[in-house]
């Protein structure tokens, strides 16, 4: 099984210890990973920003990048959302078709594709799970509390196989982070106050980290959280899915 | 306090509710409380709530993709009950036609239950001008015009009022004892107030929630009996309603009217649910159905299913944007989520800025009782209203700017590398005052090598 490594732009450059748990962990399960070197981004920013009519040259070159592998997967259900509903191709659809197709984000792969029942990880900690709106109501990674609905959860499941690992509760737990893209900047202080409450919740219970399968949302966090100077961490979740 | 809010944004308008946490906590709580409520409301019906929501969604496609036909047969029916209908094509219409009305009764006064469509009209401001005085009989409606505001949630329009603020309110205007509180005491005073109204008052002005084109009645439901009360005491009704309001048949009505309250406030009913189908003797029954901007949204294939809408509000209660910068903040008399996706279709100049309101969580597009696609029209209006050049060319500029770099990885990887660089070396370029991610939050830390660099010294065969 060939599987071509995603790693979001951002990720790449402020957080490559999330790409490497990610390339470990596919590797640990038995994946003949790939990363194409020509990587940029998905081009979610300029799209959710209404540019969606400059994300062609993105478009195609991610096309180009990821056309040759059984599946694509990538640490972020943001990013993997904006590829399974916005990528096109005029110069080969085809593999557009295939690549929107087989996308995943990395803890429904495991799931899903993987079938993973048991992990080789230990992290002995009091864990909040935030869940990023794109990769549970976008990807359904995990039930949506609107819904009236049998409750399930992908990345909760995997974060159970973890040693030593304690799910906490929350009040609201899937409630947005108000990150939101050039949302967290252009709402500025609507952003930060959903993050506060976010963050707010997670420490009424007594959280030592909050995980997640969106870097994106976690980064935002960690902003108040470090400006708060609480000692609450942000972790992606592959790090802890990876965590020795 | 909205009315001066035309020429400025939903940001800060947001940032400005937000300048009091003490007051967005109370005003989150209070509408996430109702969230909860509708939640446990849904739940009761166990395994019916999904289908019930399908059901009712597809009712509405079925009477949008018919709605010209259905329309005539609601007219011709209600016609033959003895109602008189009138159609207008925008606001100002509606606004002559209800005046066209009153004067010829002589009438400068009347009594008005709770009606979106005549805020969206702006029907107040224009019978104030022409001198005739409306009295809002809904509570909330009430207190927010004795406030001199309009409403900022299209179901609860005083949300964000305190019971001590409209303590201070009734005090000064109705006369209750200074200081007095007590929720069931100022609802009382209300009462009273409202009581001489509706005794003295002719005209009574409804909204409407369903028209049915079988039959040519109208449905107005209430929690207080205020719609009731206006218009059974009136010599003329008149109900005010968007084409959108159709439903085809009778028996289609038990599905909106178990999701409308269920959905709004958790309620498995509205307290009066009432069928209005012909003038009492004597009495004058009038309708005016209004298009103002429906019409060209039908005609948008991406953004018609927002006609769907039963205005019960879940979308505002569970958005966590709406929850933490009041209705205020949307500058439009349908606030919240699907405000956002209305008000652009209305003007697109003077209301680009809601579509960004939203962080595309999705939620709205969840708990919507029409299975309106809300996010994701979300999303489409933004691509319109760049299309419509309706973006700040400095925005325009950067997202040029910034397709330019992520199309090239070389350019990609060299100025992910400067940044880094930079951001190590000089942290003040960012982490400063200018940067609205750094007001109350730290950047994130630049570390020594990307994931790239990394693959490329630990991985061999990196494909390039």
């Amino acid at each position: 099984m060939r599987v071509g490594l995603f790693i979001p732009c951002y990720v790449n450059q402020f957080y490559p210890q999330v790409g490497i748990a990610t390339l470990q962990l596919l590797e640990k399960f038995g994946c003949e990973v790939d990363y194409p070197l020509a990587q940029t981004c998905c081009g979610q920013p300029m799209a959710n920003s209404g540019y969606e009519s400059l994300t062609g040259n993105c478009n195609e070159l991610f096309t180009k990048n990821f056309s040759s592998f059984d599946y694509i997967v990538c640490p972020s259900g943001s990013c993997v959302l904006h590829i399974k509903e916005h990528l096109h191709s005029a110069k080969d659809r085809t593999a557009a078709t295939a690549i929107r197709r087989n996308v995943y984000e990395l803890t429904e792969f495991l799931t899903d594709v993987l079938n993973v029942d048991r992990l080789q990880a230990a992290f002995p900690y009091k864990v909040g799970l935030h869940q990023s709106c794109h990769g549970q109501r976008g990807l359904h990674l995990s039930q949506m509390s609107e819904l009236v609905a049998k409750p399930y959860s992908k990345p909760e499941r995997l974060l159970n196989m973890v040693e030593g690992l304690e799910l906490i509760e929350l009040d609201r737990k899937d409630e947005c982070c108000g990150f939101g893209g050039t949302f967290c900047v252009t709402e500025e202080a609507v952003s930060v106050k959903m993050g506060k409450d976010r963050v707010r919740d997670h420490e009424a219970h007594g959280a030592d980290y909050i995980t997640g399968a969106d870097m994106s949302c976690l980064m935002h966090l960690q902003g108040i959280l470090k400006r708060q100077g609480s000692k609450v961490q942000v972790k992606h979740i592959a790090e802890i899915l990876n965590a020795q | 306090m909205s009315n001066s809010n035309h020429h400025t944004d939903h940001a800060t308008l947001a940032e400005k509710f937000n300048r009091d946490e003490a007051r967005v906590n109370w005003h989150d709580e209070t509408l996430w409380f109702i969230r909860q409520k509708r939640d446990r409301a849904a739940w009761s019906l166990g395994n019916e709530w999904e289908p019930l929501r399908e059901t009712a969604s597809a009712i509405k496609a079925h009477t949008l993709s018919n709605l010209s036909d259905y329309l005539q047969q609601f007219e011709k029916a209600a016609q033959q009950n003895g109602i008189t209908v009138h159609w207008a094509a925008d606001g100002e219409e509606h606004n002559r036609i209800v005046h066209g009305i009153l004067a010829k009764h002589n009438a400068t006064q009347l009594v008005k239950s709770k009606s979106m469509l005549t805020e969206e009209c702006h029907l107040n401001d224009y019978l104030k001008e022409k001198g005739v005085e409306v009295i809002d009989t809904d509570l909330g409606e009430r207190i927010v015009q004795l406030a001199e505001e309009h409403p900022s949630h299209i179901v609860l329009p005083c949300i964000h009022w305190k019971k001590e603020e409209i303590g201070e309110l009734f005090h000064k205007h109705l006369g209750s004892p200074e200081g007095v509180i007590d929720p069931s005491f100022l609802t009382n005073t209300a009462r009273v107030h409202l009581r001489e109204k509706f005794l003295t008052r002719r005209v009574a002005i409804t909204g409407v929630n369903f028209a049915i084109a079988e039959t040519g009645e109208f449905v107005v439901c209430t929690n207080e009996g205020n719609a009731d009360m206006g218009a059974h005491l009136s010599d003329v009704h008149i109900a005010c309603m968007g084409i959108e309001k159709l439903i085809p048949k009778r028996e289609h009505l038990g599905v909106f009217l178990r999701l409308l309250a269920r959905s709004a406030t958790g309620q498995p009913i509205t307290t009066y649910s009432s069928h209005f189908k012909k003038p009492r003797e004597g009495q004058e029954m009038h309708l005016v159905l209004v298009d103002n901007g429906r019409s060209t949204q039908l005609g948008r294939e991406d953004f018609r299913n927002s006609l769907k809408c039963i205005r019960c509000g879940a979308c505002f209660n569970t958005c966590p944007v709406y929850r933490r910068s009041g209705g205020h903040s949307y500058h439009t008399a349908i606030a919240g989520p699907i405000g956002s996706i209305l008000a652009p279709n209305l003007d697109m100049r003077q209301y680009k800025d809601l579509p960004f309101a939203s962080t595309l969580c999705g939620s709205c597009s969840n708990v919507c009782p029409v299975k309106i696609n809300i996010h994701e029209q979300l999303y489409q209006w933004r691509q319109v209203l760049t299309e419509e050049g309706y973006q700040p060319k400095s925005k325009t500029v950067a997202m040029k700017a910034m397709a330019a770099t992520l199309s090239k990885p070389s350019l990609f990887s060299i100025a992910g590398k400067w940044g880094r660089k930079v951001m190590g070396l000089v942290p003040g370029l960012v982490s400063n005052r200018l940067n609205p991610w750094y007001k109350q939050r730290e950047m994130p830390a630049p570390p020594e090598q990307s994931f790239t660099e990394w693959y490329k010294q630990n991985r061999k065969g990196g494909k390039s």
